[in-house]
């Protein structure tokens, strides 16, 4: 310990500071993504509205010197994407799984292009809160300087499950989600309900993208997301739609990104392309465990056009 | 729009060859009407691989006479030969740098073929005598830039453990990861460096992953082989470690915390090669070098290098410049597994072949290259 190094507790270390350092985006993509599959709809342009958060956060930063500002103008390019998602799903015949895939390659496409510029100057970061104080091991006090993005983040997953379950607001939501026949009989317009609902997806996402450029690993980039946005898209399904679940599924795959650096840190090196695939390799596993044949997934919103 | 291009220049050859009919007036005409296509895989401003070649077309775009056309984030397909075919027909190139690897072979070659009054230079290819003449690879040495990163390393690090963010194992890598190992050990022979591959060449999140797993196995110095060092030097310099940059010069990102670096110098390098062609001389098809041939160069020394250590980088240094030269991989190295992997008394200079195909990791190196 003499020499600063605190052996193989690194990797514990390592998957528990990597939990609260790269589960940021996850969570907030994946709480996003919820509240949009919740209301019936998919949209799988998450990816893109991840990049575009991203970039307009650390442009904004970088103007106006203040990377809350950044933060806020994540949310409304996240909101705004979701916007042109729903109206442009709110017309008949169109298919949200396509518009999804063409918004995803238009919102990554459109932040490389305005990105541009930004790639060379540094952008005010987010500051982080000092939660390791008690402890003397600089290790530990790393991990544990944490952004408050993470904190809202969690607090949200629980706000989030209480509403669905108790709110009139997430009421309406399941019942545009689950039957949208049983939300028209009721007086409310389907299509608002779900245009809202995929704008505070977007919004989410958006604040997901500035913790990537404005926190960690702090700043843009084109390969900054490298599919996090699509990944946490992907963990909803395997989340069950359960934002607490999306919370612990987010951490899970935080702590996993986090596995293969540091056991090549620690000498374990053999097959190192292995562990870093280990996030997927855990979803493909938890999929082929909990699929059936017989029925369609438990928690799936009906009114979903994977599972109508 | 093209045949005005093309009468302007026959205009302009033949005015010259009617008022000046000299060689230098040759020389200047055709150089007033010279157009160089870059084409980069990547952003141009990605403080790395890039970022250096894009420093050196910005060299050239400085010299009288030349026009510069570059384009950026072209994929290693198809897509760059229609890159290289709109830069010789629309912008009327004549000498084409694709700066990527992928870019080579069939794509370049082909080009080459198609094109054969044109000349294509390709970073980092292996030319060989069954490619077209017109066309030729130069790469640098840039382990001998590593070696004198590593020596700095050495001295600047307090727990004697150094770190390596690194993409993939393959030859150049290994050489770099190598040469820094041997250049610390050199300075303080109890020096052990800890290598990470993150698996590719641009990810941000497993570079900064990688970066801080590395300190907190007490490394405090780092550096890297990756295409945008710029996540490596953040987040490591935010962890009060040092770094030494790759690529191109890093310090203004951590102004405190940069020690020194290995650099490309294609702005050194491309007005060369602009000022043999524009003097009728050919171009080696296979062009290579290292400090002494000015393809590689340290980034200025940061304010944290002790007196010690910048005189014996310097000493090592102008060795590296002197005429005999001087080799990173001596005899009887051991690799990290204790096997001998050059044999005693057989210096590998920069140009051996068998440095090419390196799969070892040094003595004092932690790690594996699978």
């Amino acid at each position: 310990m003499a020499d600063g190094s605190i052996g193989l507790w690194t990797v514990p270390l390592a998957v528990f500071g990597g939990a609260i350092r790269v589960s940021t985006p996850f969570l907030f993509v994946s709480l996003g993504e919820c509240i949009t599959e919740r209301s019936g709809r998919i949209n799988l342009g998450l990816e893109g509205t991840l990049v575009m958060g991203a970039m307009s956060a650390y442009g904004i930063s970088y103007l106006s010197g203040s990377p809350w500002l950044g933060v806020l103008a994540a949310g409304i390019t996240g909101a705004l994407l979701g916007a042109l998602h729903a109206g442009i799903c709110s017309l008949p015949r169109v298919n949200d799984i396509a518009v999804g895939i063409a918004l995803m390659l238009f919102g990554t496409g459109l932040a490389f292009y305005l990105g541009k510029p930004l790639i060379e100057p540094t952008a005010a970061r987010l500051p982080a809160i000092d939660f390791g104080w008690w402890s003397d091991v600089p290790q530990v006090r790393a991990a544990l300087r944490i952004n408050v993005l993470f904190l809202i983040g969690v607090a949200l997953a629980p706000i989030l499950y209480w509403a669905f379950k108790t709110t009139r607001w997430g009421l309406l939501i399941r019942t545009a989600g689950e039957s949208s026949d049983a939300a028209r009989a009721m007086g409310h317009s389907v299509l608002a309900i779900r245009l809202r609902a995929t704008m505070v997806g977007g919004f989410l996402s958006g604040i997901g993208g500035s913790f990537l450029s404005l926190f960690y690993p702090g700043s843009w980039n084109e390969g900054l997301s490298s599919g996090q946005g699509i990944t946490a898209v992907a963990l909803v399904i395997f989340a069950r739609w359960d934002p607490m679940l999306c919370l612990w599924a987010s951490l899970a795959f935080g702590g996993a990104a986090a596995l293969g650096p540091a056991l090549q840190s620690v000498g374990v090196t053999s097959g190192y392309h292995l562990f870093n695939a280990a996030p997927y390799i855990l979803t493909l596993a938890i999929m082929i465990i909990t699929c059936s044949p017989k029925r369609t997934l438990t928690g799936a919103p009906a009114e979903l056009s994977i599972t109508r | 729009m093209e045949f005005g291009r093309i009468s302007r220049r026959n205009l302009l050859q033949g005015g010259a060859a009617l008022t000046l009919g000299s060689a230098f007036g040759m020389g200047a005409a055709r150089a007033a009407d010279t157009t160089i296509g870059f084409i980069y895989v990547g952003s141009r401003d990605d403080y790395g691989y890039n970022q250096a070649h894009a420093q050196g077309a910005a060299a050239l775009k400085k010299l009288p006479g030349l026009k510069v056309v570059e384009e950026e984030k072209v994929p290693e397909t198809d897509a760059v030969e229609k890159t290289i075919e709109s830069m010789i027909n629309l912008d009327g190139a004549s000498l084409l740098f694709p700066t990527s690897f992928g870019y080579y072979n069939p794509h370049m070659i082909k080009m080459a073929k198609k094109f054969p009054k044109l000349r294509f230079e390709h970073c980092g290819g292996l030319w060989s005598d069954t490619d077209p003449k017109n066309a030729g690879s130069y790469f640098g040495y840039i382990d001998e830039a590593q070696y004198i990163s590593g020596i700095v390393a050495g001295y600047s690090s307090k727990s004697g453990k150094i770190g390596f963010v690194a993409a993939k194992p393959i030859p150049q890598v290994l050489r770099n990861i190598n040469a820094f190992a041997l250049g610390a050990r050199l300075a303080n022979p109890k020096t052990t460096c800890q290598v990470i591959f993150t698996g590719d060449w641009s990810m941000p999140v497993k570079e900064a992953e990688a970066t801080n797993s590395l300190i907190d196995q007490g490394v405090d110095v780092l550096t890297c082989h990756v295409d945008g060092p710029k996540t490596m030097v953040e987040n490591a310099a935010r962890r009060g470690a040092m770094v030494c940059g790759y690529h191109v010069n890093q310090s203004p990102l951590a102004p405190k915390a940069y020690l020194t670096g290995a650099e490309w110098n294609w702005e050194a390098l491309y007005p060369k090669f602009v000022k043999m062609i524009a003097a009728g001389e050919a171009i080696p098809n296979f062009y290579r070098g290292g400090l002494k041939e000015e393809i590689v160069k340290c980034s200025p020394y940061g304010e944290a290098v002790s007196a010690e250590a910048r005189k014996h980088a310097d000493d090592v240094k102008a060795k590296f410049l002197s005429a005999e030269g001087y080799a990173v991989f001596k005899g009887g190295q051991l690799d990290n597994k204790g096997k001998t992997v050059i044999p005693a008394g057989t210096d590998r200079g920069q140009k051996d072949p068998e440095l090419e195909k390196m799969d070892y990791l040094v003595e004092g190196v932690i790690g594996a290259t699978s």
